[in-house]
């Protein structure tokens, strides 16, 4: 907005009175997104006690194999099937992205298992529970198109053994394993940015929530109702 | 490696168990339990801990 002049003399733009600043999406976007999320929330430098366990570097682990998935898949989308098939190098870089795969997976298995058993949707933490499963779920289908974008008799055998299952359930003709172009481009283009994102929202309200405490014990001696007078006699 | 003898040659086709109905690779077995193996480890070992967190 330009500054309007009168008489030679430079004058400030009018301010908007702050109730219109407050209005402003901008605005709200800010003060809710940092309300929830100060910095201190989002990079803490502590955590409760019970945080110290092998589940949750698993998930740790779980975000570095999808790093690791990105990184590589990123190569091997410049570089392209020839030279990932032909060159050591390629051999290296495509070995990097399927053990990836397997870190992800496995680790991801073992979180999940881990936060089952600990009833991590405990304390209004359901859609971290949830949002861990959809992750798990678009996990498998990322997974299933990478598979099957190989180039090699593998993927062929693979599509041709899932195609009848799921022209029986019906979405043949929406998700066909033997259209590789169609699992290419859903593979590096649409399901890594479904995974990444839902893995982002998981650990923003993982952050909001703080880790799920214990289980408490279900005898615990504080628990357990006082004696009256009358049954002690 | 000793994974890798069980399940054969990693280039050749995969080795399938069968009981009755039940059919499966050995590799995905083998996936499957060191899977459990390691969430059982991850349970059970006990997590290192300075000696200020004491």
């Amino acid at each position: 907005m330009a500054t309007t002049e009168k008489m030679g003399t430079p004058v400030d733009p009018p301010q908007p009175p702050d109730d219109v600043d407050g209005r402003m999406w901008t605005n709200r976007l800010r003060t809710s997104f940092f309300g929830t999320y100060p910095p201190e929330k989002l990079l803490p430098d502590r955590q409760p006690a019970y945080v110290a366990s092998w589940i949750y570097v698993f998930g740790v682990a779980t975000i570095a194999g999808f790093i690791m998935l990105v990184v590589s898949g990123l190569v091997l989308s410049f570089e392209g099937p020839t030279w990932y098939h032909t060159s050591s190098t390629g051999h290296f870089v495509n070995s990097v992205h399927f053990w990836s795969v397997q870190l992800f997976m496995l680790s991801m298995v073992v979180h999940l298992w881990g936060k089952f058993w600990m009833a991590a949707w405990r304390g209004r933490r359901a859609m971290t529970w949830v949002t861990g499963a959809l992750a798990f779920f678009s996990s498998i289908g990322t997974a299933f198109t990478g598979f099957l974008v190989q180039s090699n008799f593998e993927s062929q055998w693979i599509a041709f053994e899932a195609k009848d299952g799921l022209n029986a359930v019906g979405v043949g003709p929406w998700f066909n394993v033997a259209n590789a172009g169609q699992m290419l481009l859903l593979h590096v283009c649409l399901l890594p940015v479904v995974v990444g994102v839902i893995v982002v929202w998981h650990v923003l309200l993982v952050r909001k929530h703080g880790v799920v405490p214990p289980i408490p014990l279900e005898h615990d001696p504080a628990d357990q109702p006082v004696a009256t007078p009358q049954a002690r006699s | 490696m000793p994974f890798v003898i069980a399940s054969g040659s990693l280039n050749g086709p995969a080795t399938y168990l069968s009981w009755g109905w039940v059919g499966i690779s050995l590799t995905n077995l083998i996936v499957m339990l060191v899977t459990v193996l390691v969430f059982v480890l991850a349970v059970l070992l006990p997590f290192p801990h300075d000696g200020d967190d004491e």
